[in-house]
């Protein structure tokens, strides 16, 4: 007989953190982005997406407003702006 | 990476966590042909819980201390199935179960020279427990169990330099790294995985709960370690100093500043002295400074 | 083949015939024959291990656990105080279900320290979760690794087995043993093939953390698997005769000369062949005595004991082992099969014996029988000197 044992992470979840932001979230202004990725790199959860200039994106499912993303932009184009809603989907 | 992510989303690190970001540019540096076994901490309670998982690469937790001696017998096994030379094996953990309860096993698998890469994400306490001072805690850092007052001014000792103890063993590489660093950091594993052998690579990183910053500080608390000299960054290639990060040294003060964990030093200029001069010893040890 | 051997060696030899592609102990008295000689076979290239030479007991367990999880087979051994020291791998190994095999050359336990033989260790580790078999002689420490392989890695089963010799006694001791050959072991000892490995190819984590919502059922999983090791026990000990004609029954004890029997010793181990001297000797004078020995310590065949036992009207329990502040681990067991029961012996006595390598003589077995009487006691201590004992403490 076999019980809880190992976990195959295909078949993981994960807990929706999204749900955690109360205060603020990133807003992705999508004007002097430069594609240098470093939200992408650098985000704790790595919920930060995108490939072109000014098309890069947090999933707001997972985002938990830690605001690392908007202080490493060097261009600034990552803004923290007070939270509305929770979990929007992209 | 994002389509094959080796570090999931969905994971409860604290918002801005200084080891979710280095863990994730490891296993991403390191790829998916990646065996990583885990000390218990932080990083392992965060990511594994049943029934979720967040690693997209095999993984195994066994106990606190013996990562490196897990990882030890994963490479023997990959080697006897003539898998080794495919399949990279990381074993990582905490300032804690690294320097203290885990340098046995670590000095073990050092000396045998096992072709593993040890990860030490060094946040200088136990933080999973409770912020409780490990051998790796700085000098008067006020954590739970080397609290300041009045006949303390936090941990008394200095921090235990376990990058010289694996130096000291004569293995092929050895490195510093930090969290506010994040494309060194990618550079140093990918060296790392690239030389056979023993390796050790000792990431700083914030930890925003432990530390008490606002979790948006990250980056500049991690830089700052730096760029006093209080955290140096550097490489030992086979023994030698091969490469550090030069710095134009920034008073230790606004590093302290930063951080509530020596708030109860900010009124004590005789401590911030002695720090200080922790800075200016790595900075002349090292040769940090930064030439005009 | 029939070779004259020391025990060691036996071992050595038979672990060369499983293959296990990893092997890592730290060496302590007296096991360190086992791996001298296993280490001396990979050198000579007549084993391909990988030999891993570990700086503690606590990595060892360690090493063979990261390895088994990656899908190889793996031995290690040790002894006394390297057991305790790897106490916590060894539940984890058994709680991650890793199929380890793992002899255990019975040592005293410190303080004070002590190389000789008793049973002091691996009883001490009796709740960890994995099977635990005890060899009478080295035939049988042998055949035991044997089995203990291809129980751990049935699919039903992948529980650790820690194969139980006495140490010097069998370690040191040199016996004419028939080695299996590697053809008949392949036979009856197929490839190991894992059912959850470390393998990019298909990831899996291992080792997670279960909250009060998991934690009981994994546990529960064990005990279960315990309770189904009892059967399969006698299933591989036929598939064991059917290839090299030597019969361990259930693997579960012993019945010697119990049937008809007045007073019967439950016993452990290689004390058992000294009892069996004894019990020959009474019977040749017309007594009534037998020996009941245990040869499964876990899963321990509650059942099984209350059949043999049930009509046996005195019955004597010697421990090679103490449970210091509470009666003795095998007498407790023995105890338990019967309470509540409708038949069962009118006197259960507990003895202690052969703490720290003191000798268990022909003489000792007699007193055992001599002081089994309608009176019961409870780890009567055998062979104990008064002379070393006094009520205060001085130089």
């Amino acid at each position: 007989m076999f019980g809880p044992l190992n976990v195959d992470p295909l078949k993981s979840k994960g807990v929706k953190t999204g749900s955690w932001r109360t205060l603020l979230r990133p807003h992705y202004l999508h004007k002097e982005c430069i594609a240098c990725r470093m939200c992408l790199m650098i985000c704790p959860e790595g919920c930060v997406h995108g490939k072109e200039k000014n098309a890069f994106w947090a999933d707001y499912n997972f985002c938990k407003g830690c605001g690392v993303c908007a202080d490493i932009c060097p261009k600034k184009d990552i803004v923290m702006v007070v939270e509305e809603s929770k979990g929007e989907e992209k | 990476m994002e389509n094959n992510p080796l570090f999931r989303s969905g994971h409860t690190a604290c918002a801005g966590c200084g080891q979710a970001i280095a863990a994730r540019l490891v296993i991403e540096a390191a790829g998916a042909n990646t065996i990583v076994a885990n000390n218990t901490g932080c990083l392992e309670v965060f990511t594994t819980k049943y029934p979720d998982s967040a690693w997209g690469v095999p993984w195994i937790h066994s106990l606190f201390e013996n990562s490196a001696a897990v990882a030890s017998g994963i490479e023997a096994a990959l080697t006897y199935l003539g898998k080794k030379d495919s399949i990279n094996v990381i074993a990582q953990g905490g300032d804690g179960s690294t320097g203290d309860i885990g340098l046995q096993a670590l000095s073990g698998m050092l000396e045998r020279g096992h072709d593993i890469l040890y990860i030490c994400y060094d946040n200088e306490a136990y933080m999973n427990t409770g912020v409780q001072r490990s051998g790796l805690t700085p000098f008067d850092t006020n954590t739970t169990t080397s609290p300041s007052g009045a006949s303390s001014s936090g941990n008394l000792r200095p921090k235990k330099p376990v990058p010289e103890i694996c130096n000291a063993h004569g293995i092929p590489y050895v490195a510093t790294a930090s969290a506010g660093f994040p494309q060194d950091l990618t550079r140093k594993v990918k060296k790392a995985i690239s030389i056979k052998g023993p390796k050790y690579i000792q990431v700083h990183v914030p930890c925003p709960l432990g530390w008490r910053h606002e979790s948006n500080q990250m980056l500049s608390v991690a830089k700052l370690a730096v760029d006093t000299g209080l955290y140096p960054l550097f490489e030992y290639e086979n023994g030698v100093l091969a490469n550090r990060r030069q710095i134009t040294p920034k008073p230790v003060e606004e590093y302290l500043k930063a951080q509530g964990r020596f708030k109860h030093l900010l009124n004590n200029p005789e401590e911030i002295k002695k720090i200080q001069a922790i800075a200016d010893n790595n900075i002349k040890k090292y040769n940090l400074r930064l030439e005009a | 083949m029939k070779e004259f051997v020391e025990g060691s060696h036996a071992i050595a030899e038979i672990i060369k015939t499983c293959q296990p592609g990893v092997i890592s102990a730290y060496p302590i008295t007296p096991q360190t024959h086992i791996v001298e000689d296993l280490a001396q076979l990979v050198a000579n290239r007549e084993l391909n291990s990988q030999f891993v030479n570990v700086e503690s007991e606590h990595s060892a367990a360690s090493v063979v656990l990261g390895a088994s999880a990656t899908g190889v087979r793996v031995y290690t051994a040790t002894s006394s105080q390297g057991l305790f020291y790897m106490q916590e791998v060894v539940f984890n190994i058994a709680g991650m279900r890793l199929p380890v095999v793992m002899t255990c050359a019975n040592r005293a336990i410190s303080a004070p320290i002590n190389i000789w033989n008793d049973q002091q260790d691996s009883i001490s580790l009796r709740d960890a979760g994995w099977i635990q078999i005890y060899a009478e002689d080295n035939q049988e420490a042998v055949d035991f690794h044997l089995l203990a392989y291809r129980l751990a890695e049935d699919k039903r089963v992948m529980l650790p087995v820690m194969v139980c010799m006495d140490g010097f006694i069998l370690t040191h001791g040199m016996e004419t043993i028939d080695m299996p050959e590697q053809a008949k072991v392949d036979k009856f000892l197929p490839k190991y093939q894992p059912l959850y490995k470390l393998d990019p190819v298909h990831p899996v984590s291992m080792g997670l953390l279960a909250d009060p919502d998991y934690y009981m059922e994994a546990r529960f999983a064990i005990q279960e698997t315990m309770k189904e090791s009892i059967s399969y026990l006698s299933e591989i000990s036929s598939e064991f005769n059917a290839v090299f004609g030597r019969d361990y029954k259930d693997l579960l004890v012993e019945e010697y000369y119990t049937k008809d029997a007045d007073k019967v010793i439950v016993a452990m181990g290689s004390v058992c062949g000294t009892i069996k001297e004894v019990v020959d000797e009474q019977r040749a004078k017309g007594k009534k005595v037998g020996l009941l020995r245990i040869i499964s310590f876990r899963p321990f065949p509650y059942a099984r004991i209350y059949e043999a036992l049930k009509d046996i009207p005195k019955v004597a329990v010697l421990d090679k082992s103490v449970s210091l502040g509470a009666y003795a681990p095998i007498a407790v067991e023995i105890k338990a099969a019967f309470y509540g029961k409708k038949k069962g012996p009118k006197v259960i006595s507990s003895f202690v014996a052969g703490l720290g390598g003191r000798d268990i003589t022909l003489d000792s077995v007699h007193e055992v029988f001599r002081r089994l009487n309608a009176k019961e006691v409870n780890s009567n201590f055998i062979d104990l000197k008064p002379e070393l004992l006094k009520e205060e403490y001085g130089e």
